[in-house]
C-alpha cells in the first residue's frame, strides 16, 4: 500500500481542504463586506447584506474548525503561529467580532447614523480581516524567524514586510472579485447590472495583484516554486488556475452567473492547491534558518491521534458537506427582503 | 503584573463573557424544541407565536456567543502556546471534534431557524430546531470533555523529556469518558437549562405584571416552569455527584470548597464563612459538623483529606474557591425553592395572580447566570496551580514568545469590545422584550408559503 499517503500528508490535505473551504465560503462574504460601501442607498445595502445573511455565520465555522484541526493535528504549528502572530491575530479576532456585531446590529435600529456606523464597521472589518489573512499566508510562505525552541523569535513589525503586505492585498482582491460574482448571482434588476460592472474592475485589480505577487514570489521567495520546478506535471495547477480565472468574464458575458461563481471557486481551489504543493511538507517556513521550519512531521501529533482524528473527519466531513449543500439549496435564488431579514 | 497572571486574567475575562451566552442558547434551544413540538402537535397559534418570539431571542444570544466564541478557539494558541504543544495531541482532538460535530450543525440549521420560516414547511423547520438544539448540546459535550480532561486526565501517556515532553493519547474513549466527564457534563447542562428556562420565566412574568401578551406569557410559563423545576432538582443531584468525583480525584479542590485544612479528619460544611488562609482555618457563620464526610463517603466519621496534606505551592487560592462555591450553592438552593414555590402556586391555581412571586421570577433570571459563573470559578480556580491537574502547572503553559505589554493591550481591547457588546446585547434584548411577540401570529396560523410561490 505504498501508494497511499501517510497520515501526516492526509492531515496536510485535510487542513488545506478546510482552509480552501473557508476561503471559498467566507471569501465571498468578506468580499461582499469589502464592496459594501460602494452601494449608497439603504435598499441595495440591505440586499448586499442579506445575500450573505443566512450563511456568513456557518462560513466562519470553517475557520474555527480549521483552527481546531490544526490544534489537534499539528499542535506545534498552532502554538507557534498563533502566539508568534499575537497582535496580528488579536486584530483579526477584533475584526471578525466587530464584523459579526455589525451584521447583527445594523438592522436593529432605523436611524441613519446607526446604520451608517455599522455599514462602515462591517466594510472596514471585512477589509481588515481579508488583509490579515493574506499577511498570515505571506509570512508562513515567505518565512518567519523561528528560534531553536520552535518559538517565533521576531516581533509584530517583522511580520509586515512588502511580500506579506502584497499577499494581503492579493487576498483582498481575490475576495472582492469572488464577492462581486456572488452578489451578481444573488441579485436582479438594476443592482445586478451595476455589480456586473464591478466584476471587471475587481478582476483587473486581482489580475494585477496576481501578476505582481507571482513575480515577487519567483524573485524573492524562490523556494515557493521549487516543487513545480522539480515536478513539471504540477505545472498543470497554475495552468488550470489561469483557465478558471479566464473563464469568469466569459461566463459573465453570457449571463451564466452561477458558472462564473463556480469558476471563481475553482480559481480559489487551484490557488490554494498551488500554495499547498509549494509548501509541502512544510507548514511554516523558517527564515533565515530553514532547518527550523515546521513541517508536517516535526510538528504533528502522534500517529494514533492522527488516525483517531481521521475517523472523526471521515464521519464528520460528509455530514458537514450535506448541511452546507442543503442550506445553500434552501436559500438558493435571488435575495428577497422579508420580515426576518437583516 | 506577570505574564502568567495577565494571561489568566485575559482567559478569565473572555471565557466569563462568552459563557453568558451559550447557556442561554442551550437552554432556549431545548425549550424551542418543546414549543415548536407543541405547535406541530396541537396547531395552537400561541405555540407558533412562542416559537417565533423565542427564536428571535435565541438568534441574538447565539450571534454574540459565536462572535465571542471564535476568540476561545484561538486563545489556547495565542496565550497558552506551551500548553497547546504539551496537550495538543489530546485536548486538540476534543476541540476539533466540537468544530466538526457541533458548530457546523448549529450554524447551518440556525439559518433555517431564523430565515427559513417562509422557505421550508413547519416540519422541516421543527427538524432544524431539533438540530440546532442538538448541535448546542454536542458543543457542550465536547468542550466539557476537553475541560474535564484537564481536571481528571485519563487515556494518555507522557512522552519525551523536559521541553519536548508532551501528552499523547493512548485510549480515546478513556479520554472522552474520563472520571469527571459525565458528572460535570450533566451539571453544566442542567445549569444551561436553568439559564434558558429562567429567561423565559422572567420575560413571561414581566408580561403578566404588565398585563400584556397574557395568553403567550401563561403558555410560556407553563412549559418553562416544569422545565426549570426538573432542571434545578437535577442540578442538585449532579452537583452532589460532581462533589463525590472531586473528593476522589481532586481532593485539594474539595478541601478548598469547605476550607478544610486538617490533613485527615472528618470534614464539616459551612453555611457561610471567611477563610483565614494564614491561620489555616475558617471563621464559620454556621457550621454543620462532619456533613461533608457524610455527603462524600456516606459516613459522618470518615476522614476527608485536607489542605495541609498538600504542600503550600500545590493548594488552590482557598478564599476564592470557598466563596465562589458557597455563593453557587446558595443561589442553586434559592432557585430550587423558587421553582417549587411556583409549582405549588400553580397547583393551587394562583400562580398567574401572585404578583410578589412573579416579581421574584423577573429578577431570578440573574440567578443561573451568577451561579454558572461562580460554579466555573470554583472549578477552575480550584484546579490551580495546575492547568492539567497534577501534570502541568499553569505557569508552565503560557506563551513564551508573547510579551506582557501585548497581553495587557489585548486585555484592554477585549474589555472595550466586550463592554460595548454587552451594552448592545442588553439594549437589543430589552427592545425585543418590549416589542413582544407578534400578536398577529396568534390570530391565525400561517399557511405554508413556499419560496417559489412568492
Amino acid at each position: 500500500m505504498d501508494w497511499l499517503p501517510d497520515l501526516n500528508t492526509v492531515w496536510f490535505l485535510l487542513v488545506g481542504a478546510l482552509l480552501a473551504g473557508y476561503a471559498i465560503l467566507d471569501g465571498f462574504d468578506l468580499g461582499v463586506g469589502a464592496l459594501h460601501l460602494l452601494t449608497r442607498d439603504e435598499q441595495n445595502r440591505r440586499i448586499m447584506l442579506n445575500s450573505i445573511g443566512p450563511v456568513w455565520d456557518g462560513n466562519e465555522v470553517w475557520l474555527v474548525t480549521a483552527g481546531g484541526a490544526l490544534f489537534a493535528a499539528f499542535p506545534n504549528v498552532y502554538a507557534t503561529v498563533f502566539s508568534g502572530f499575537y497582535m496580528a491575530f488579536m486584530l483579526l479576532l477584533f475584526a471578525l467580532i466587530f464584523r459579526a456585531v455589525a451584521i447583527e446590529f445594523r438592522s436593529k435600529q432605523p436611524m441613519k447614523w446607526w446604520r451608517s456606523f455599522w455599514d462602515v464597521s462591517f466594510s472596514l472589518a471585512s477589509i481588515l480581516a481579508s488583509l490579515l489573512i493574506g499577511i498570515a499566508f505571506g509570512n508562513i510562505a515567505g518565512g518567519i524567524a523561528i528560534g531553536p525552541d520552535g518559538e517565533f523569535s521576531g516581533g509584530f513589525a517583522s511580520l509586515l514586510h512588502p511580500y506579506s503586505l502584497l499577499m494581503g492585498v492579493l487576498v483582498l482582491a481575490l475576495f472582492m472579485m469572488h464577492g462581486a460574482i456572488y452578489v451578481v448571482m444573488k441579485t436582479e434588476g438594476p443592482l445586478h447590472d451595476r455589480v456586473r460592472g464591478w466584476i471587471k474592475h475587481t478582476m483587473i485589480f486581482f489580475i494585477i495583484c496576481y501578476g505582481v505577487t507571482t513575480m515577487a514570489t519567483l524573485i524573492y521567495v524562490p523556494h515557493m516554486s521549487d516543487a513545480v520546478k522539480r515536478n513539471p506535471l504540477l505545472f498543470v495547477i497554475p495552468v488550470l488556475n489561469l483557465l478558471a480565472i479566464a473563464n469568469i468574464p466569459r461566463e459573465i458575458e453570457r449571463g451564466r452567473d452561477f458558472r462564473a461563481f463556480l469558476s471563481s471557486c475553482a480559481a480559489i481551489v487551484t490557488l490554494m492547491a498551488l500554495f499547498g504543493v509549494d509548501m509541502y511538507p512544510n507548514l511554516v517556513y523558517s527564515f533565515p534558518a530553514p532547518e527550523r521550519s515546521l513541517t508536517i512531521y516535526n510538528s504533528a501529533s502522534s500517529p494514533k491521534t492522527l488516525a483517531i482524528m481521521l475517523v472523526i473527519a471521515v464521519i464528520g466531513m460528509p455530514l458537514v458537506a450535506a448541511y452546507t449543500v442543503s442550506i445553500y439549496w434552501i436559500f438558493r435564488g435571488k435575495v428577497r427582503l422579508e420580515a426576518s431579514s437583516y | 503584573m506577570s505574564l502568567v497572571l495577565l494571561s489568566r486574567i485575559q482567559f478569565a475575562l473572555t471565557i466569563a463573557f462568552h459563557y453568558i451566552f451559550p447557556p442561554l442558547s442551550i437552554g432556549l434551544g431545548l425549550l424551542m424544541v418543546f414549543m415548536e413540538g407543541a405547535y406541530l402537535k396541537t396547531r395552537r397559534p400561541v405555540y407558533h407565536q412562542m416559537a417565533r418570539f423565542w427564536t428571535k431571542i435565541f438568534g441574538l444570544t447565539f450571534s454574540i456567543g459565536v462572535a465571542s466564541g471564535i476568540v476561545m478557539e484561538f486563545q489556547f494558541g495565542t496565550n497558552w502556546a506551551a500548553y497547546s504543544r504539551y496537550v495538543g495531541d489530546v485536548f486538540g482532538s476534543a476541540l476539533a471534534a466540537e468544530g466538526i460535530f457541533a458548530f457546523f450543525l448549529e450554524s447551518g440549521f440556525l439559518a433555517v431557524l431564523l430565515f427559513g420560516w417562509n422557505r421550508v414547511g413547519p416540519k422541516m423547520h421543527f427538524f432544524a430546531t431539533c438540530m440546532v438544539a442538538l448541535g448546542s448540546m454536542f458543543s457542550a459535550i465536547w468542550i466539557v470533555v476537553a475541560n474535564s480532561w484537564m481536571q481528571t486526565p485519563a487515556g494518555f501517556r507522557i512522552v519525551g523529556e523536559g521541553a519536548a515532553a508532551r501528552a499523547e493519547i493512548t485510549d480515546f474513549w478513556a479520554l472522552v469518558f474520563n472520571p469527571s466527564s459525565l458528572d460535570r457534563l450533566s451539571h453544566v447542562l442542567s445549569g444551561c437549562w436553568q439559564a434558558g428556562g429562567w429567561l423565559v420565566l422572567s420575560v413571561s412574568a414581566f408580561y403578566l405584571l404588565q398585563r400584556k401578551h397574557e395568553e403567550f406569557a401563561k403558555a410560556s410559563i407553563r412549559i418553562a416552569l416544569v422545565f426549570v423545576t426538573a432542571a434545578s432538582l437535577f442540578q442538585l443531584f449532579t452537583g452532589h455527584q460532581s462533589a463525590v468525583t472531586i473528593s476522589r480525584y481532586q481532593p485539594a479542590k474539595l478541601a478548598a470548597f469547605e476550607g478544610h485544612y486538617p490533613e485527615s479528619a472528618p470534614a464539616s460544611m459551612h453555611l457561610a464563612g471567611w477563610v483565614d488562609e494564614r491561620e489555616e482555618k475558617v471563621r464559620s457563620f454556621g457550621e454543620w459538623p462532619n456533613l461533608l464526610s457524610f455527603l462524600v463517603h456516606g459516613d459522618f466519621s470518615k476522614p476527608v483529606k485536607g489542605l495541609r496534606a498538600f504542600p503550600p505551592d500545590e493548594r488552590p487560592p482557598v478564599q476564592w474557591v470557598f466563596q465562589a462555591y458557597h455563593a453557587m450553592i446558595w443561589i442553586g438552593i434559592a432557585l430550587i425553592g423558587l421553582s417549587l414555590t411556583g409549582m405549588f402556586f400553580w397547583w393551587r391555581g394562583k400562580l398567574f395572580e401572585t404578583r410578589w412571586l412573579l416579581r421574584l421570577f423577573v429578577i431570578a433570571v440573574l440567578g443561573p447566570q451568577f451561579a454558572n459563573q461562580l460554579g466555573w470559578m470554583a472549578a477552575e480556580i480550584g484546579r490551580q496551580p495546575w492547568i492539567v491537574y497534577g501534570i502541568l502547572r499553569t505557569e508552565q503553559g503560557v506563551s513564551r514568545s508573547v510579551g506582557s505589554g501585548e497581553v495587557a493591550a489585548s486585555i484592554v481591547m477585549f474589555s472595550v469590545v466586550y463592554f460595548l457588546l454587552f451594552v448592545l446585547f442588553i439594549f437589543l434584548l430589552d427592545q425585543k422584550i418590549r416589542k413582544g411577540p407578534e400578536e398577529e401570529l396568534a390570530a391565525a396560523a400561517p399557511r405554508r408559503a413556499s419560496y417559489r410561490d412568492s
